[in-house]
């Protein structure tokens, strides 16, 4: 029972103890252990080269929305200006249209005045004429009446036939 | 209880409470016994009060009250080639003052502490081989009770493993798992190499924690722990005979050729007086011889500086009871340090011992340099 003599009994019981510790041990906790935490890093590897696989599908999904995106927004560009090239041209077409038709009617217009006014004229003239002759026969009812008028008259009449 | 207490802990916990009532039994009948009573008077001896603890005991002394030593008898078994199996208990020496059977613990000489045979006057007999002595000591005792631990713990969670192999650890399971990765990942992997590390997981796991809770439990000064196991050179001997086994007996051509013929050294050293085949032999030998002593010297170490602060409380206590009432508390003070130390040195002769028993079983089955 020395410190430092190997003692039989003690050294006996430690081999038998160890052994039968490393037997036990060896067939009911380190075999379960060491398979189970291969199968969990075997599942964490896999894992993981999942989502790597899974990072990379995302990655070409994104390129592949933004394309989409991006040619959406090219047509939605040109469908704009398409829109914005057919409202002009309406726009256009529409004045274009509202100018001749404005000017067909003020042409129809100016006609119609032109007619109106010739046949007022026309109208008038009748009437200038009518009242003239009216006018110039009361006077000369009023003038006859005197002799010495009728005389200058009558002298005045051939005075101008003798010139023509 | 919570669920993770299986059959093993219970069967542990049951064991435990038998060996307490066993231990209870024997108290009392040492209680009866007038036994070491002139002791009170003598001069505190704290070489003996150390020495006591570090060495392994046929009784183990478990507390002393008002001079009454309290310790618990175990048993005794010994085998003798002219009288045969012997089995008692040891209160049968009355603590060494007693012969039983013609036989008796030995108070002096170069035997101190063995069983020896004795003649009829009590005297040791000169030039008769000592009896084969296979008791359950104290250090016996107290290793058999951490085996149980061992096994109950890692049965129970092997279960675990066994039943989930994928689930997400629990309890126990959850403390032990970051330890033995640690022992797989950092000790067998590197040293042993990716490819023939598994098949010496089972020994390298076990060697491991064998050591761990070993140092552990001797560090807690309650029984039927507190047992300085793995300070005993007969333990640390027998890891290393475990240790020179693996190396020797999974050593390659490789191995045995560079033992028997060492590449790049002259001729002359080789050949006719085969000086570096000696040196080589002898070198199997001494690397399991310095991992012995290794872990005996440092657990040693650690218990006997623990157990000296403490001697310091009733060295000064002798001189007055002030005085040693006054240093008790720097005592307990360095003793708490020293202990939280020697967690940590448990833990870390554990890893040298297993990190070192690797690399050996690594050399002895590689490939290449």
């Amino acid at each position: 029972m020395d410190l430092i003599t190997p003692d039989f009994g003690l050294f006996f019981w430690m081999i038998v103890s160890f052994t039968l510790v490393f037997v036990i041990l060896k067939k009911f906790a380190w075999k379960p252990i060491v398979l189970a935490i291969n199968e969990r890093e075997r599942n964490i590897e896999d894992g993981l080269k999942m989502a790597e696989k899974a990072k990379v599908e995302l990655e070409h999904l994104h390129e592949k929305s933004e394309e989409i995106v991006s040619g959406a927004n090219i047509e939605k560009e040109s469908i704009i200006k398409k829109g914005r090239e057919t409202k002009e041209q309406i726009i256009e077409e529409a004045k274009e249209q509202a100018k001749t038709s404005s000017q067909e009617i003020l042409e129809v217009a100016r006609k119609r005045i032109e007619e109106e006014k010739e046949a007022a004229i026309e109208q008038m003239k009748e009437q200038v004429s009518a009242a003239s002759i009216e006018i110039a026969e009361r006077i000369l009812r009023e003038k006859l009446t005197d002799e010495k008028a009728q005389k200058k008259l009558m002298e005045h009449y051939l005075n101008d036939f003798t010139v023509n | 209880m919570k669920p993770y207490i299986t059959g093993a802990v219970k069967l542990t916990i049951r064991i435990v409470i038998l060996i307490a009532l066993s231990g209870t039994v024997g108290l009392c009948e040492i209680n009866a016994a007038p036994y070491d009573n002139d002791n009170t008077e003598k001069d505190f001896d704290p070489g003996s009060f150390i020495f006591d603890h570090i060495a392994d005991s046929y009784e183990w002394h478990v507390f002393s009250f008002r001079g009454d030593h309290y310790s618990i008898p175990l048993p005794i078994i010994l085998y003798c080639s002219e009288s045969g199996l012997h089995f008692f208990m040891s209160n049968r020496f009355d603590h060494g003052y007693s012969t039983y059977k013609g036989f008796k613990i030995e108070s002096e000489g170069p035997n101190k502490g063995n069983i020896v045979k004795v003649d009829e006057k009590g005297e040791a007999l000169k030039d008769e081989r000592l009896p084969l002595d296979i008791s359950i000591t104290k250090n016996v005792l107290a290793m058999f009770f951490s085996v149980m631990i061992i096994l109950a713990i890692f049965i129970t969670i092997g279960n675990r493993y066994r039943k989930k192999p994928v689930g997400v650890p629990r309890g126990f399971q959850s403390f032990f798992e970051p330890l033995i990765l640690f022992v797989i990942d950092e000790i067998a992997k590197p040293a042993i190499g990716e490819k023939k590390h598994e098949r010496f997981l089972p020994y390298i796991l076990t060697l491991f924690f064998f050591i761990w809770i070993n140092n552990m439990l001797g560090l807690i000064p309650l029984f039927p722990m507190g047992a300085n196991v793995t300070g005993n050179i007969s333990v640390t001997m027998g890891l290393a005979l475990t240790s020179l086994i693996a190396v020797n007996f999974s050593g390659n051509k490789k191995y045995w050729g560079h033992i028997f013929n060492p590449p790049g050294i002259p001729g002359f050293l080789k050949f006719p007086i085969p000086l570096m085949q000696v040196i080589e032999v002898v070198g199997i030998f001494t690397k399991p011889f310095v991992l012995m002593i290794r872990l005996f010297a440092n657990i040693t170490a650690g218990h006997i500086i623990t157990m000296g602060f403490f001697s310091l409380i009733f060295i000064f206590g002798e001189r007055s009871p002030y005085f040693g009432f006054g240093i008790s508390g720097i005592s307990v003070l360095f003793g708490i340090f020293i202990t939280f130390l020697e967690f940590l040195v448990a833990l870390i002769q554990a890893y040298v011992f297993t990190l070192l028993t690797s690399l050996f079983i690594g050399a002895a089955v590689s490939d290449d340099h």
